[in-house]
């Protein structure tokens, strides 16, 4: 090594940022809510294919639909950034754009998210 | 980002072949990285011819054939033959191992490929740098911690207790489960590894020790321990037969317990 730093320092690096317990528990959360949600969201799926378009309409203006509709997609869009989060700290190591992507997992998922909220909503609440 | 081939001066060329001695019996290749860093020359493969009836079963066996009869510049690191000091843990027809422990004819295909440790500074040949996964292993504290008076005699422990380190102080500190993580390869300074977590679980859940929550908070770090993604390599390939997965989701069971 070409440096005078001792290995315990290199080892204990900036110490313990002592949080994560959050993200990890949040993250199990998550996974455990979408199984029903997406057992639920492909049953659904199966029963749409069988009607047409003002059925489709009809079935999303459900009170009870159009809210388990918007607790998929939240759920879905917010494990994904998790996830992604976690893939980019893994393997993205220039801090510039570690922090780049960082960013644009929240931007791009929470625009994708809030687009197809919005657009259940409008269909739910009578627009369409 | 990211890096698709190996820096120049680490690719592997193809080196010497050393054929059979006249009057051999049965013989088996293996090809075995060569790193000479006073040379300035690249890595290289040599291949060896090796009659397997003339030493022993292991592996180590084999090596120590070939730096005795064959080629006595071949480097390795080797102590006890016994599976106990850990010297000898290399990447053995692409498994971390031990060569002491692991017999030549367990190893599949007909080539015996033998290299050092993955993804670790090389010292030479079969020789892998392993200060920082030391200092890993220090920056745990592997040590009795108490603020209690010491008493008379001994720390007391009950039995049930002291069953909790089985599985645990068996570890010998070899590097096959670190350097066998995807993790620690791509994250070598900021995750700690499957060697340094599983003795750090091993004090945290000492009924003697007195500084488990001072431990837990150390390791509450989304780099330190959360890199583990419960691959398990580190099990699969620990010639010990230890979990060290298991040791870690423990760890992460436990900062739960603190906030749940």
């Amino acid at each position: 090594m070409s440096t005078y730093r001792t290995p315990l320092s290199r080892a204990r690096g900036l110490g313990s940022a002592k949080h994560g317990v959050g993200h990890w528990i949040s993250e199990r959360v998550a996974a455990v809510a979408l199984v029903p949600l997406v057992l639920w969201g492909a049953y659904s799926v199966i029963l749409l294919a069988q009607t047409d378009y003002y059925g489709a309409i009809h079935w999303v203006a459900q009170p009870l639909n159009a809210t388990l509709t918007i607790l998929l997609i939240a759920v879905s869009f917010m494990h994904m950034v998790a996830g992604l989060r976690v893939v980019i700290e893994d393997y993205i190591h220039k801090t510039l754009t570690k922090a780049a992507l960082l960013m644009l997992n929240v931007f791009v998922g929470g625009l994708a998210g809030a687009l197809a909220i919005f657009s259940i909503l409008k269909v739910a609440l009578g627009g369409a | 980002m990211a890096e698709f081939r190996l820096p120049k001066n680490s690719r592997i060329t193809n080196g010497k072949h050393w054929p059979a001695q006249p009057g051999s019996g049965k013989t088996r290749t293996f090809r075995i990285y060569r790193y000479d860093p006073d040379s300035g020359e690249n890595p290289r493969w040599d291949s060896y011819e090796v009659d397997t009836s003339q030493c022993g079963p292991m592996v180590l066996d084999v090596l120590i054939h070939i730096k005795n009869t064959i080629d006595p510049t071949l480097t390795f690191r080797r102590s006890c033959r016994e599976g106990i000091c850990g010297s000898c843990a290399m990447n053995i027809a692409g498994r971390n191992t031990l060569a002491c422990t692991h017999g030549h004819a367990e190893c599949p295909g007909d080539k015996v490929a033998i290299s050092p440790l993955p993804h670790m500074p090389v010292v030479k040949d079969l020789v892998p740098d392993l200060t920082l996964f030391y200092a890993q292993y220090a920056s745990v504290e592997p040590w009795l911690q108490t603020e209690t008076p010491e008493p008379q005699k001994e720390w007391r422990q009950d039995p049930k207790d002291r069953e909790k380190l089985d599985g645990l102080y068996e570890c010998i500190l070899c590097a096959c489960c670190s350097t066998s993580c995807p993790s620690y390869w791509w994250n070598p300074e900021k995750y700690l590894g499957p060697a340094a977590l599983l003795h750090a679980y091993r004090w945290i859940i000492d009924s003697r020790d007195e500084a488990t929550g001072h431990r837990l908070d150390e390791l509450e770090d989304p780099f330190k321990l959360y890199r583990c993604h419960t691959i398990m390599n580190c099990a699969q390939v620990c010639p010990k037969g230890l979990n060290p997965a298991k040791a870690i989701a423990e760890v992460k069971k436990m900062l739960v317990d603190r906030v749940v």
